[in-house]
């Protein structure tokens, strides 16, 4: 196909404002999804089971957060402004993440009676996650040479937080009927939203036309395929046909939460963004 | 000589005796020798509210971090805090090897941190309502910590010595970190220095207690007991002064000023005169009655409560695969 070219640097995609919008489109969707769910993990501070784990949850998170900020250089590259400016001065209305990772952690706020639901922090870790996995592969045959690159640099780092979902999908799973339970309705919960992850967005035909990553029905059928056979082996019901939520967080639709996301983690920022903090 | 000291035929008192040889040649003590029970406890007490604080201290700073104003200073915040939180991991298994003989276990330090039996520093009582706060806590209250446990570096037990020479190693990270963050307040906007000053001000009187009271020539009982061990080596009085060394020339030298008109450094007795905090108010406050002790303590309760579910699961989990 002619539109499959090797696109090597940032000057070379410049020169085809097509390209640049597709580009653009997805890598908006690549950050914001890890910005937002990185965000999220960060308001687990302090508050997970036990200290070993709020230790390495946070690594996690860390890790992720690191991938948006990747994400995010890419945009500035691009010419689309700066990291800092890209991620703390859009509006709700402007991100193009998945409502799966916005949704809140539970009830309450991260510093006022949170009352946060640990089964849904780990099927929704795990399901992003399997899925970034199939996103991450993917892209290693992208068109975008540096989008090749990162991608793979975030495997090896993304390949440990799988297996640490794994062992606690594992556990949970088979331990007490309460914590089954409990999983079982994290997963309702998360079934409802995953459907999404691996839509393109409105942009989607552009975006798979430059190769910049293959098809959704791709992506999603080896993503239900991994999930269905960890779900297996883990013992669970396989949940079927995820679903979706009526606002399409991949065209700028979002619930409340992420507005209240949006809100504080730029709350200290939009005080004065010309200034250095 | 280990062999020595366990031989039934020794009394007490001669065990003893020989175990303040052992600290007298600078040897260490490791979790299994032989220790009498005041050294044990006062080692319990020290790293279990060490431990504790470490995890506690995580809390004010928590409330910064999903709000960090940069990429980049939302990754070292959220680092730094994983950090603190390892350091009370790192702790609580120091504690946890010193009580197993006794039969205790970290289940029991939460309770008595819930019942307010387990004291934590006075500073992670108190409020951080902005930004800077966070920046002040790590550049001072780290710089505090530094400088408390750098005495401990070389403590006679072991197990704690090490655990202090991680520790050591990334509070100096924090310190920078905390550093920085001021730094750009300090060289910003009217409104951000501004902010700086505030926060400032609000951490003065914090910041002298975190050492404890003055001796005034009496060292407590407890105090002795632990030079004696050599599980510290200064008192509160000459840790405190050498943080007014490292840090008030540096706060003056950035243009702002202290809540204490009177703090000067008397050349002649060599030492920092300077106004002292409300003793009274500090006793309060690590009571837990300060501004926001009820408030941290209720998140971590709840969330531990709340929690509790997960860790019978793990339990199980674990008696199932034997
Ligand atoms: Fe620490
Ligand atoms: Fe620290």
């Amino acid at each position: 196909m002619a539109d499959m070219v090797r696109v090597e640097t940032v000057e070379q995609a410049k020169q085809n404002q097509e390209y640049v919008q597709a580009l653009a489109d997805l890598l908006f969707q690549l950050a914001d999804d890890d910005f937002i769910l990185a965000y999220r993990g960060s308001e687990w501070l302090g508050l997970a089971p036990h200290i070993e784990e709020d230790v390495a949850f946070s690594s996690m998170s860390q890790d992720m957060m690191g991938h948006a900020v990747m994400f995010y250089e890419m945009l500035e590259a691009l010419g689309l402004g700066k990291a800092d400016d890209i991620a703390q001065l859009r509006e709700a209305k402007d991100f193009r993440n998945a409502i799966l990772v916005e949704r809140k952690n539970g009830a309450g706020d991260y510093n006022d009676n949170p009352h946060y639901d640990w089964a849904y922090a780990i099927v929704r870790s795990y399901v992003y996650g399997l899925h970034k996995q199939v996103r991450l592969e993917a892209l290693l045959q992208s068109s975008y040479v540096p989008l090749a690159q990162v991608s793979r640099k975030m495997l090896t780092e993304h390949r440990y937080h799988l297996m640490h979902w794994q062992v606690w999908l594992n556990q949970l799973a088979n331990s007490t009927p309460d914590a089954r339970h409990k999983l079982e309705a994290a997963i309702s919960l998360v079934w409802e939203d995953a459907g999404e992850l691996s839509d393109l967005g409105p942009n989607a035909e552009q975006i798979v036309r430059y190769g910049l990553i293959a098809g959704e029905e791709l992506l999603r059928q080896k993503w239900l395929n991994e999930t269905k056979e960890i779900f297996k082996k883990a013992g669970l019901n396989w949940p079927g046909e995820p679903g979706a939520a009526s606002e399409r967080g991949r065209a700028g639709e979002h619930t409340v939460d992420l507005e209240q996301a949006v809100a504080t983690l730029s709350e200290v920022y939009r005080i004065d963004p010309a200034a250095s903090w | 000589m280990q062999t020595q000291m366990e031989r039934s035929d020794l009394t007490e008192n001669e065990k003893m005796e020989a175990f303040l040889a052992r600290i007298d040649r600078g040897e260490k003590i490791e979790a299994d020798d032989w220790m009498p029970d005041d050294y044990r406890n006062q080692l319990i007490k020290l790293i279990s509210m060490h431990g504790i604080s470490e995890i506690m201290g995580a809390l004010p700073e928590k409330e910064w971090v999903p709000k960090a104003p940069t990429l980049r200073r939302k990754l070292a915040i959220m680092a730094k805090v994983q950090d603190e939180m390892g350091h009370g991991q790192l702790l609580l298994r120091v504690a946890e090897d010193l009580m197993a003989p006794l039969g205790k276990t970290r289940e029991d330090l939460m309770d008595d941190l819930f019942t307010g039996k387990l004291k934590f520093h006075n500073v992670f009582h108190m409020e951080a309502p902005t930004w800077a706060d966070a920046g002040v806590i790590g550049w001072l209250v780290d710089g505090a910590a530094i400088i408390t446990q750098t005495m401990s570096l070389d403590s006679s037990y072991a197990p704690y010595a090490r655990a202090l020479h991680r520790i050591c190693a990334e509070e100096k990270f924090h310190a920078q970190h905390g550093e920085s963050i001021v730094l750009d307040l300090a060289e910003g906007t009217e409104g951000q220095r501004q902010m700086l000053q505030e926060s400032i001000t609000r951490w003065w009187p914090s910041l002298l207690m975190f050492f404890g009271p003055p001796e005034n020539g009496n060292v407590t009982s407890n105090q002795a007991a632990n030079m004696r061990y050599k599980i510290r080596t200064q008192t509160n009085e000459e840790l405190r002064q050498a943080f007014l060394t490292k840090y008030v020339p540096r706060i003056f030298h950035l243009g702002f000023t202290l809540p204490d008109d009177t703090i000067h450094f008397d050349e002649a007795n060599q030492k920092w005169v300077y106004q002292q905090p409300d003793w009274e108010a500090f006793k309060q406050i690590v009571k837990g009655n300060g501004p926001r002790s009820a408030h941290r303590l209720n998140l971590r309760e709840t969330s531990y409560e709340e929690s509790k579910w997960v860790r019978d699961a793990i339990m199980s989990f674990g008696r199932q695969a034997g």
